[in-house]
């Protein structure tokens, strides 16, 4: 919610790729000036090759020495030819972009769903610094559950669930720490994941006043804010009771209080 | 160095390359990236009267060497664009062309009257937006429409006027003609083409609208047999865009009759796409020893200068 720094294009070699698990890839790519700006909850938008016009938007993992991390699943054509790079190949990735998370004091709650797990790393890493902090991370089923032990030293309770009940609690992140929540036990929910789960998640923290920042997601098209693609409905006083915001530029963290889901 | 100093409608351009409207924003996020400056001028997300929340989401979805886009038109109005956008604008050292959409014929003149008086150099009449419900295609594809439209734009106004065609027509230089008769004073084309994109998944079409506009490399052949045709029937002025990625396209164009050329989607591949035009044109001119860019204009056609 706050922008940092600017952005570039930068050239990233790969220096680190892994098939995560199932078609999920976890990618480290060197780069000076990503390394030094980029923060939690922000997102780069890659050319995956010369046959797509349109750049992928992925959300930012980790930040590291000397760049980024960033985690991702194909989805479609230019998701899989990203999955065929190798260590040694250079990426042109557009960013840092977006409004990341505003860390904020007193206890949190970091909750995420799916593939949306992976952009909440980073902000564990800031959010457990010098405060207590929960992590509920959901799952479709066991073989899917990962970066389970970098989240475990990044918080205070780490509690996992899948779909499928296979591992840990038998339902999503959320149902997990429900009770938790609602008993008034966070001043700070950070969220990542399905719409239905940020929609329920919206539905307790509005009733509750707890404060609440979600990561959203929308077909995008420039990633800086100059098409008006990525558009989101957030609330508004005027006559129609809404307008539209834009998750590159003005997400892809945004209150959830304002926005309409 | 060939000179690249063009004069489009009166107005000055440090070179022909500009950028789409709805591509760029206002500049500024680009502007970021690069100098802005260094571009011809840039065309203005299109404006209307009042301000729109344009289309709900999705807007955008790739297809093969493009994209589709149904954005809708969300912009700030004109009297905020006058006020807050204009007044940056002004500072920059390029020239600022305004796209202006309207849904009715008082709606269009008001908002030209607003936007002439904020000091654009050129305002580029929208009259083929193919995702809006009122206005937009529908004026664009009716030559006694689009030659009616102009004329009472053209009165209430001084900023040169050009009028943006649709390729979305079965004689597009039937309707420019219409638009000059009407009293413009140059074209640009082509808007998006009409198409559309059905989800795998809910075997549905993809956006609200059903149709939504192509743009991008895939669209380029038809733009270019657009501009020849146009600049061959009318011999009008034009800003010709559709699909441009480097400076061998923007060549292309202008042989067939374009005086600007505009990048519009490339942009979101490269931003800085408007550069490598710029480049790739400057570095066509001087191989084939061509001291002039405006010697290529319209060079294709059988009455064209031989260079």
């Amino acid at each position: 919610m706050e922008h940092l720094e600017k952005y570039q294009v930068a050239t990233a070699n790969i220096i680190k790729m892994t098939n995560l698990c199932g078609t999920i890839y976890d990618v480290t790519v060197e780069n000076e000036y990503l390394a030094k700006a980029s923060r939690c909850g922000q997102f780069v938008h890659i050319d995956c090759g010369d046959e797509f016009v349109l750049r992928r938007p992925i959300s930012i993992c980790e930040v590291t020495d000397s760049g980024i991390r960033f985690i991702f699943d194909v989805r479609g054509k230019g998701t899989k030819r990203l999955s065929e790079k190798q260590v040694g190949d250079s990426l042109d990735i557009l960013g840092p972009l977006g409004n990341g998370f505003a860390v904020r004091k007193g206890k949190s709650l970091i909750l995420g769903g799916g593939i949306g797990v992976y952009p909440l790393y980073e902000l564990a890493k800031q959010a457990s610094k010098e405060n207590p902090c929960d992590v509920a991370l959901g799952f479709r089923t066991k073989e899917l559950v990962t970066l389970e032990d970098e989240f475990k030293t990044k918080c205070d309770n780490l509690y996992i669930a899948t779909d499928d009940g296979s591992y840990g609690f038998h339902g999503n992140a959320l149902q997990a720490v429900k009770e938790k929540l609602e008993s008034g036990a966070y001043e700070t929910v950070y969220a990542c994941g399905p719409l239905p789960m940020l929609k329920a998640l919206k539905e307790i923290t509005d009733r509750n006043n707890i404060f609440c920042q979600i990561s959203m997601e929308e077909r995008m098209g420039c990633g800086i804010g100059a098409c008006l693609c990525c558009n989101i409905k957030v609330e508004d006083d005027g006559e129609e009771g809404f307008k539209h915001l834009h998750v590159c530029k003005d997400g892809p963290v945004f209150n959830a209080k304002e926005v309409l889901l | 160095m060939a000179n690249l100093t063009v004069n489009y409608l009166g107005v000055e351009f440090k070179n022909p390359v500009v950028t789409a409207s709805g591509t760029f924003g206002f500049g500024m996020e680009y502007n970021e990236l690069y100098p802005i400056e260094k571009l011809g001028g840039i065309t203005v997300k299109g404006l209307t009267l009042n301000e729109r929340q344009g289309n709900p989401a999705p807007r955008i979805f790739e297809t093969s060497a493009g994209i589709l886009n149904s954005v809708g038109l969300q912009n700030p109005g004109v009297r905020y664009f006058a006020k807050h956008i204009m007044p940056k604008l002004k500072e920059l050292d390029l020239k600022i062309i305004a796209n202006v959409s309207g849904s009715t014929f008082s709606d269009y003149v008001e908002a030209c009257k607003i936007v002439d008086a904020s000091g654009v150099d050129i305002i580029e009449l929208n009259v083929s937006c193919p995702n809006v419900k009122q206005g937009g295609a529908a004026f664009g594809t009716n030559p006694d429409t689009v030659f009616e439209i102009t004329k009472l734009v053209k009165e209430a106004i001084s900023t040169p006027l050009c009028i943006k065609l649709s390729p979305n027509v079965t004689d597009i230089a039937a309707i420019g003609q219409a638009a000059m008769d009407g009293g413009a004073d140059g074209l640009s084309l082509i808007n998006t083409v009409s198409g559309m994109a059905i989800d795998l998944k809910t075997r549905k079409p993809v956006f609200h609208n059903i149709v939504a506009g192509l743009s991008g490399p895939c669209v380029k052949p038809i733009a270019v047999r657009s501009v020849y045709q146009t600049y061959q029937r009318t011999k009008a002025p034009i800003i010709g865009m559709g699909g441009i990625a480097n400076g061998n396209d923007a060549v292309e164009f202008m042989a067939a009759g374009a005086t600007l050329v505009s990048i519009g989607t490339m942009n979101f591949k490269d931003p800085f796409t408007p550069l490598k035009v710029i480049d790739g044109l400057n570095a066509y001119l001087d191989q084939n020893g061509i001291a002039d860019v405006n010697e290529m204009i319209g060079c294709a056609h059988p009455t064209g200068k031989k260079i």
